[in-house]
């Protein structure tokens, strides 16, 4: 299980967010551009440090200001997909895969079996010996997905994954994405801006309004009962059906109170 | 532009060009400013390439400072450049000072010269080295450090392959500096055959005798200077299509 307590302060607000992701658990994180989603991902990789807090993964801390315990990226074992994939251009497909393994000093029998166990499972075996720039957004995305697995995470985060995909790639990479992740069966954090994202992969849904968790419940349909879920379900699915905007009814706190009394 | 460098192969003369290669002011030329030259360039990438990573990536109070410091032996006079040398490393200098009280000489020696190649070469290697290293957008070792590599391992595995062109470049520029040095050298180091004359201050004496060892010796330093420009063009054109592609 990941938990975080964190607060840092930013150039615009001050984040400060509180939340627990159970292992197996798919967590949404959703809200307007510069809210404080892709800093709350960074928080917990330890690329960017809070300012106080705690963060815990499967009982370690990774992070504690009372402590003044703070694990370098390196150390945390954590899956990361970066919104533009951030494929090592220079390296083949494999040995993109390969990096977390070879920083892990394996053996080179090891790396080979695991590597390219991946690589046929993503349907990236054709292309292995291809430099990551000369593949499709599709298959960046598989080398991308596939880099952060073989490394046996404790824990995945994924900023936007689905961003740079045609529209018909994001139906199919949604339902790989979702089932992919609970084979793994760790706690995942997932960045979008897109609702169908939300509903087609998230267990939970987080709304970060200017650094604060606005809202925290099920990202499911139908509508269930728990709090506010009703609210953030009806109103989604509202802005997603007449604009697939989420942020025609979260832009101020007036309009959400207005939309939940209708 | 192109008049004097043909007029040069013009007035030169095959035969008599490879005759004056045996001449030993030539071969000592020749042979002392590819050795100093190399050396400049190896203690430059050496020291100049953590020194332009951190002014890349982080920021430090007086880092513009710093920058522009690395950066004025571009534009400084030579002879400035040779009188700043002799100030501070000559036997009266401030640091040359402390150095000879302890039997120890670097004015008018090979050493000389070769602190000369590298105050004036140096910021042609860190300023491309600098420049490629903030091409490469710090995304790529982020990743690197969530797949486990530390900030060394992403160092030479991520950030300098991908800078790699730009430094070659950059290193190639700072060669062709040193090899073509003069006004610094002449004034810390001299114009010793053997010791401390380079190809530049061997055309400068030659001239007052044989124009022959003068027209073979500058001949050797634009075909040099041509190839250096051909190869630097060639990883500047293939830095630009990988950046496009990225």
């Amino acid at each position: 299980m990941l938990e975080i307590e964190a607060q840092k302060q930013l150039r615009d607000f001050d984040l400060d967010v509180k939340f627990q992701v159970r292992d197996g658990e798919i967590l949404m994180l959703v809200g307007e551009n510069g809210c404080g989603k892709t800093t709350v991902l960074n928080l917990v990789a330890g690329l960017l440090p809070p300012d106080s807090g705690e963060i815990y993964l499967g009982g370690e801390t990774l992070f504690s200001s009372n402590f003044e315990v703070n694990l370098s990226p390196e150390s945390r074992n954590i899956g990361y997909v970066f919104q533009s994939y951030a494929l090592f251009p220079h390296m083949t497909v494999y040995e993109n895969v390969a990096f977390g393994l070879k920083t892990r000093k394996l053996s080179k029998r090891d790396i080979d079996d695991r590597v390219n166990g991946f690589l046929e499972a993503s349907g990236l075996w054709d292309v292995r010996s291809e430099k990551a720039v000369n593949i499709s957004g599709g298959q960046r995305q598989r080398v991308a997905l596939a880099r952060a697995l073989v490394i046996e995470p404790d824990l995945l985060l994924f900023d936007e994954p689905l961003a740079a995909l045609d529209t018909r790639m994001q139906a199919h990479m949604r339902r790989e994405l979702r089932d992919l992740i609970h084979d793994c069966a760790v706690p995942s954090i997932i960045v979008t801006h897109d609702l169908k994202d939300v509903y087609a992969i998230g267990d939970r849904v987080c709304l970060i309004e200017g650094g604060k968790i606005a809202f925290d419940g099920m990202a499911k349909v139908p509508l269930s009962e728990e709090d506010g879920a009703p609210l953030l379900n009806d109103t989604f699915l509202k802005s997603w059906e007449s604009e697939g905007d989420l942020w025609s009814w979260s832009r101020s706190p007036e309009s959400r109170a207005q939309k939940g009394n209708e | 532009m192109a008049l004097p460098v043909l007029s040069l192969f013009l007035k030169s003369y095959s035969e008599v060009t490879i005759q004056t290669l045996r001449d030993p002011l030539v071969a000592d030329a020749l042979s002392l400013s590819l050795f100093t030259s190399a050396l400049t360039v190896t203690i430059v990438i050496l020291f100049g390439t953590p020194i332009s990573y951190v002014n890349a990536r982080f920021g430090y109070p007086g880092k513009e400072l710093i920058d522009s410091l690395i950066e004025l032996p571009v534009i400084m006079p030579p002879a400035v450049a040779g009188i700043a040398l002799l100030m501070a490393f000559g036997r009266m200098g401030v640091l040359g000072h402390h150095l000879h009280a302890l039997g120890l000489s670097m004015a008018f020696t090979t050493m000389a010269v070769i602190v000369a190649q590298i105050f004036v070469s140096a910021p042609f290697y860190m300023r491309q080295a600098k420049t490629s290293f903030e091409d490469v957008d710090l995304v790529f070792e982020d990743a690197a450090r969530t797949l486990g590599a530390t900030q060394v391992y992403a160092f030479f595995h991520v950030t300098m392959p991908m800078a790699l062109n730009g430094m070659i470049s950059g290193a190639i520029m700072t060669f062709a500096r040193a090899l073509g040095e003069f006004g610094a050298t002449i004034m810390f180091a001299g114009n010793f055959q053997g010791r401390t004359q380079t190809m530049p201050l061997a055309i400068y004496t030659a001239m007052q005798g044989d124009l022959n060892v003068s027209l073979c010796l500058a001949l050797i330093l634009v075909t040099i200077s041509f190839v250096v420009i051909v190869i630097v063009k060639i990883f500047t054109r293939r830095r630009i299509s990988r950046s496009a592609r990225n």
